[in-house]
């Protein structure tokens, strides 16, 4: 078992049932975890497995879990969230996930749960996924059907109800506190931190949310143990990921792959290499709020750490490839316009800053830069990066620019000559 | 449940988000599922509507109206019956995602965001769908379509 993510994904069907799932051993991992383990096991077995948030931010799970107040002395009402707002542009692997074996997923809240002890979770869900909401409510209902969720979970004490909660867009929503006023009815606006949602979040009780691929480990971590877990990545980190690319490949898609595989092996061996006639410029490693990097990176490892050290981040794993025949300079603005279009409006640096690199790169484009806008771009990416703005869209949105401006200056300043030569 | 307090609802509106908010703690959390219940019905969410929600949500229509001119996926203005979504973010702009939208508007002789003249569409712009190795993509209605090209442009379009 080298592929647990995706061993129910199969082209011949549409998706896995409730018997598909449990015919590959199907929740045993919660049938283990309610009937054979005190909560505080489960945290520990998650901590000790090294499972790391698969969302962009790779916080330990299991420490994410053990945070969580569970003394007799606290309120009592604890929330569970599945982050299922997949809306970073070149990223898609939990639609796959819900869409083609939505008991994983649920399976993986429920021990969650129970790890936490909280009796309600809600799966936040973006809106545009319509047939990922259908499956999920289906499956819901089967798992009430066989008592995997309801009241006396597995003839335990323990209790559960998952909620399927649809949104209505916003990139926004996927930040962890602007989903909770999302998902309270406001504006999805972020909160101030501290206090944490693990304290402090949904309706002010103490919340865990955590992406979908990452719960979609839980199941097996349960079932067959965190040696066999630690077992399967090849660098630092454990488990195994959903890896992709998208762009001009041979073979754009998506596959389970170990954690730390080198970016060459995805990019040549499953995504074929560049389509014939173009050649690899570069590359966002993890999703649109990642840094470039460039052929020489084609070694690295997919791991939090090795790509941290190349200069960007593994974010969510899917790569999204530039070709020789796509300007980088439009690629940035395409980015900057996504980022400036759904930036929350919230705190003025990311409201106001923004919009200024669509208008500046716009400019270059269009012949009207000149070579001071290249500083003014590279002051931008400072002062909306780490520390200047309230959440982390704006300084996520600077990546891509940054490195571009180091990576791809020639091309910037050639819209800028050609213009000045020709006038 | 009186009916006259939110005149400009239907029976059907008011039960289905009754029965949302039977799944959590404060009504004010439906708000989004509320409106976007409206939008089954009506398509788009009027003036009128979006006070009845907030009545029976109980709740001001102005922080309503703060609500629904956040989500892009709530109408403020009325829309065609099919509403088409076409992904303009990075791997979709970078294998031809404009020509795309341009395509369905010249088609259509109609702006994005305005209304088809026979009623029948409306043309929007949208953040990435998550289905990137088919750019580029689109969401006719509620149906995803991957690999668009200029014809299957006018296979949706009937043309």
């Amino acid at each position: 078992m080298n592929k647990p993510l995706t061993k129910n994904i199969n082209p011949d069907r549409a998706f896995a049932t409730l018997a598909d799932y449990e015919s590959t051993g199907g929740y045993q991992g919660l049938r283990k975890a309610v009937t054979e383990l005190q909560p505080k096991d489960v945290q520990q077995w998650v901590k000790d497995s090294g499972l790391r948030g698969r969302g962009g931010a790779g916080f330990g799970t299991g420490l994410k879990w053990s945070m969580v107040p569970m003394d007799a002395d606290v309120p009592q009402t604890r929330y569970l969230i599945a982050n299922a707002d997949e809306m970073e542009p070149g990223t898609f692997k939990d639609r796959m996930l819900m869409e083609q074996d939505p008991h994983q997923l649920i399976e993986g809240m429920i021990i969650a749960a129970y790890a936490i002890q909280s009796n309600i979770a809600y799966i936040f869900l973006r809106g545009e996924y319509h047939l990922a909401a259908q499956r999920l409510e289906h499956a819901l209902q089967e798992a009430r059907s066989k008592n995997y969720l309801g009241e006396h979970i597995l003839n335990s004490d323990f209790n559960l109800e998952i909620v399927l909660h649809t949104s209505a867009g916003r990139y926004i929503c996927g930040e962890e506190t602007a989903l909770l006023n999302a998902l309270e009815g406001k504006r999805a606006t972020p909160r101030a931190k501290p206090p944490y949602p693990l304290v402090s979040g949904l309706w002010g009780k103490p919340t865990v949310v955590n992406n979908v691929e990452t719960f979609c480990n839980v199941p097996h971590i349960l079932h067959y143990g965190v040696e066999w877990y630690l077992g399967l990545g090849r660098g630092e980190d454990k488990g195994t990921k959903l890896f992709g690319a998208s762009g001009r490949v041979n073979y754009p898609g998506l596959w389970e792959l170990p954690m730390g595989i080198p970016i060459r092996e995805i990019f040549e061996k499953y995504a074929g290499g560049m389509r014939s006639g173009y050649k690899l410029r570069g590359f966002l490693p993890g999703g649109a709020s990642t840094d470039f990097l460039l052929p020489e990176h084609l070694d690295v490892l997919m791991d939090y750490e090795a790509v941290a050290k190349a200069g960007s981040r593994l974010g969510t794993g899917t790569l999204i490839v530039l070709d020789d025949k796509t300007c980088p300079v439009k690629m940035v603005l395409n980015l900057e316009q996504f980022f400036a279009k759904e930036s929350c409006g919230w705190c003025t640096p990311c409201r106001d800053g923004l919009p200024w690199t669509v208008t500046l790169l716009k400019d270059i484009i269009a012949g009207k830069g000149r070579i001071e806008d290249l500083d003014t771009l590279t002051g931008l990416t400072r002062m909306l990066g780490p520390g200047n703005t309230f959440c982390a869209l704006a300084p996520g949105a600077v990546e891509p620019l940054q490195s571009a401006l180091k990576y791809f200056r020639e091309d910037f300043e050639r819209y800028i000559v050609a213009d000045k030569e020709s006038a | 449940m009186n009916e006259q307090r939110f005149e400009g609802l239907s029976l059907a509106e008011i039960e289905e988000i009754n029965a949302k908010i039977s799944h959590y703690p404060d009504k004010a959390a439906v708000s989004i599922e509320a409106l976007k219940i409206v939008q089954k019905y009506r398509r788009w969410v009027s003036d009128e509507c979006l006070v009845a929600v907030a009545g029976l949500l109980e709740i001001s229509p102005a922080q309503l109206e703060g609500v629904a001119t956040f989500y892009n996926l709530i109408y403020r203005k009325p829309v065609g019956k099919t509403v088409i979504h076409y992904c303009d973010s990075v791997t979709c702009w970078m294998l031809g995602s404009d020509s795309i939208g341009e395509s369905l508007c010249r088609h259509l002789n109609v702006k994005l965001g305005e209304m088809s003249a026979d009623g029948e569409y409306t043309i929007l712009p949208i953040v990435c769908l998550g289905a990137c190795d088919h750019a580029p993509v689109a969401m006719v209605g509620t149906e995803l379509k991957l690999d668009m090209t200029e014809d299957a442009v006018n296979k949706i379009l009937g043309r």
